[in-house]
């Protein structure tokens, strides 16, 4: 049966279950409501839940598991000899299940009976030109190896095919029983439903979490494979990023660090001082009009995707600095040779910042009590006096938070630095020469015909794992400073 | 306490401080205050009561021009300080703060030190010439604001981490600081325990020798026990303004009787 038909089973066994155990609790109380301990739903979603919740569990994991197991007794079912030199065991696998894929079909569609479909001799029909016509295309003829492989597979796959429906409709019918046996009009259905909507949040919460422990250990093994190709000494304590597909490579993070922090630096030294001085007058001096329109209006700096910045970098800011700084130009120096360079990209990222420091900060001067601000300005404070010695302090540990945040983003920022940066990892002071971020070293790495087995493109896993564990570390200090500031006024 | 013995209170100057004359308030379309017409005297406490959302607390702010921090609220009529008008264009509402001094309803320590709090308005106004007279200026405040001997071993200790009552005499310790000449209290001991209530109420009193206080309360006890004049408030007008033993034993308007008994409010 196919799996489609299972689930749409359980739904319409639950949906009789959430009736029937309804139906039951009334009639327990003998018709009045009143008498049961939960209103009547509940115990109708009771029956309902346990009918379908083991039983949808039992196949998502049944679904999982059984391919991953079938395809281990398979394997083992081909012999050695007859994987070709130049290929391996996983490109017979995919073989073995596109035969059996095809035989499948092929008894769908009329052109083989179940019957021929089993005992089908390699060699003795055109197996290739069937699987043809059923549209699975085959690279070679099929050979005996394969087939019989092919044919376990489908037995296998068959037989656990039925112990999946029998499992799961055992379960289903199980719970559903064991629930509806339950229904009294004493059974607190209420309570156990309440469990049952704990137990989905849980769930909704441990999945986040779990994929990102997901995601750090498959960064943590490819980074693994990369230090046993490369040595760590060079990765940390090297000084030259020169990535040689030929072998020979020399992959130090420090030159790309360098570009990354140098620049998220003059990212923040655009975006702090712009972006808390627009939240302070947005929050303290701003007229409502003035606030409804150009909040709004500064928030729309966020949605831009950082792609259309980069373009902002390339085609405006770049060529506009080298006009300024390059040769011939308006000054008269010659500091810059191209469009690209830190100042270039960060610039631009500063004013991608901007919304994201102002609208920030903005909610934390706002979260300042008003009763501060009467005090100073009762007093006889200017609003400017009171902004810088009351609700600036007040706000500041906030705000450093929220400039922590940004700070991170802009380390992980890649397209703007992508398009306005360049591409040479080099340790410079000069905000006017092009540097490369880790961000951008990690799309080249592995854009193009890539080698997983070659630390060229390994590399680009650790330092992903580097930049995820500078920019964690970032945003659990913002948060804990957050966090610190927020007791005070709680 | 002793409010049978008000009537008694001699009160001791004439002098009109603040006057008021027809003011009427707005807030958007709802006219808050309806020709208020009112004369506060120096050196004397001078109670507002009236039930909740009678005006008298946006009364007290007119008084400092606190309510210019709110957009659609508008002022009109004249309030007078000293003979002159404190709503004229030349008049900056930030010296007219200095002037008129304000404490809130709830304690609002900065988030500073106890002497950083006190030497806010003396550093933003240049009271103080050096370090020596700050000192100086900090500590007569606390003194008279009855708290120094509480927190002159720790005055540099956030003011934050103070009891209630000590938030509140210290809020007006930081209002004495600037030498203001009137100081506006807008229920000021609402948010105070029994005990704190009576210290605030005793420093009141002590106050009223150097300035004229005016003090906002929904406790008519209060009312009675720290004032000399009372002004009674009902949907934005001023029913009856008179001395607080009259206000409280002989009231002329029936209005302000059956307040005083509890049958409005």
């Amino acid at each position: 049966m196919p799996t489609f038909w299972l689930v749409a089973l359980l739904i319409a066994l639950s949906a009789a279950g959430f009736y029937g155990g309804r139906r039951r609790a009334i009639a327990t109380a003998a018709g009045n409501v009143k008498d049961l301990h939960s209103l009547p739903s509940y115990y109708g979603y009771h029956v309902a839940l346990a009918a379908f919740v083991p039983a949808i569990g039992a196949l998502a994991i049944w679904l999982l598991a059984q391919p991953m197991f079938i395809e281990n007794r398979v394997s083992g079912m081909i012999p050695a000899e007859a994987i070709p030199e130049s290929s391996s065991i996983g490109l017979v696998m995919s073989d073995v299940r596109r035969v059996a894929e095809g035989l499948d079909l092929a008894v769908e569609q009329g052109l083989l009976t179940a019957r021929e479909a089993r005992n089908a001799v390699a060699g003795e029909q055109d197996l290739r030109a069937l699987m043809g016509e059923v549209g699975v295309a085959l690279g070679s003829k099929v050979r005996p190896e394969v087939l019989n492989a092919a044919q376990a597979y489908r037995n296998l796959s068959h037989t656990g095919r039925i112990a999946m429906t029998v499992v799961v409709a055992l379960l289903a019918l199980g719970g559903f029983a064991f629930a509806y046996a339950r229904t009294h009009k004493d059974f607190r259905a209420r309570n156990v439903v309440e469990r049952a909507v704990l137990a989905l949040l849980i769930l909704a919460a441990s999945l986040a979490i779990l994929t990102t422990v997901g995601i750090v250990l498959s960064m943590l093994f490819e980074t693994k494979n990369f230090f046993g190709l490369h040595s760590w000494t060079d990765f940390f304590f090297g000084s030259t990023w020169a990535p040689n597909f030929r072998g020979g490579s020399e992959l130090s993070i420090l030159p790309l660090l360098w570009g990354t922090l140098y620049i998220s630096f003059i990212a923040l030294l655009v975006a702090v001082p712009v972006g808390l001085f627009a939240a302070i007058y947005l929050s303290e001096y701003a007229s409502g009009a003035v606030r409804a329109f150009a909040k709004p209006l500064l928030e729309i700096l966020a949605g831009i995707p950082t792609i259309v910045y980069g373009l902002f970098a390339l085609l405006t800011v770049g060529p506009a600095l080298a006009d300024l700084f390059g040769k011939g130009g308006l000054l008269g120096v010659e500091w810059m040779t191209g469009a690209t360079s830190v100042l270039t990209a960060g610039l631009v990222m500063g004013i991608m910042l901007i919304p994201f420091v102002s609208s920030l900060s903005d909610d934390i001067i706002n979260a300042v009590p008003q009763a501060m601000r009467d005090g100073s300005l009762g007093l006889g404070a200017t609003k400017s006096e009171t902004v810088r010695q009351v609700v600036m302090p007040a706000a500041l540990p906030g705000i450093v938070g929220a400039v922590l945040l940004a700070a991170s983003r802009a380390i992980g920022e890649t397209m703007i630095v992508v398009m306005g940066a360049g591409a040479i990892a080099k340790f410079s002071a000069n905000p006017l020469e092009s540097m490369t971020t880790i961000t951008t070293r990690i799309v080249s790495q592995l854009t193009g015909d890539t080698d997983f087995a070659s630390p060229e493109t390994l590399v680009a896993f650790a330092l992903g794992l580097t930049l995820f564990v500078l920019t964690l570390g970032l945003n659990v200090l913002a948060l804990y400073i957050v966090r610190k500031y927020r007791e005070q006024y709680e | 306490m002793n409010d049978m013995t008000l009537m008694d209170k001699t009160v001791e100057t004439q002098n009109i401080k603040i006057a008021a004359k027809d003011v009427n308030v707005y807030y958007g379309d709802s006219h808050a205050i309806k020709d208020v017409n009112v004369e506060i005297e120096d050196n004397t406490v001078t109670a507002f009561i009236g039930p909740s959302g009678c005006g008298k607390s946006t009364f007290l702010r007119c008084l400092n021009r606190m309510n210019d921090t709110i957009d659609i609220c508008r002022v009109k009529g004249d309030i007078l300080l000293d003979g002159e008008d404190i709503y004229d264009k030349r008049v900056d509402p930030v010296q007219l703060r200095a002037k008129v001094g304000m404490v809130f309803q709830k304690p609002n320590p900065f988030p500073k030190s106890i002497y950083d709090n006190v030497a806010y308005g003396p550093r933003i106004h240049g009271l103080a010439k050096n370090k020596a007279e700050l000192d100086e200026i900090v500590e007569k405040s606390l003194r008279r604001g009855a708290i120094w001997d509480e927190v002159k071993d720790r005055l540099d200790a956030p003011g934050t981490g103070l009891s209630g009552g000590q938030q509140q005499r210290l809020c007006i310790a930081r209002a004495v600081a600037t030498e203001p000449e009137v100081l506006l209290m807008d229920e000021p001991c609402s948010a105070l325990d029994p005990i704190a209530t009576a210290q605030v109420e005793e420093l009141i009193d002590e106050l009223r020798s150097q300035y004229s206080v005016v003090i906002v309360t929904h406790s008519m006890q209060q009312a009675a026990r720290v004032s000399q004049k009372t002004a009674f408030f009902h949907l934005g007008n001023l029913v009856e303004f008179g001395p607080t033993g009259q206000i409280f034993t002989n009231p002329e308007d029936p209005r302000t009787e059956s307040y005083i008994t509890g049958r409005i409010g």
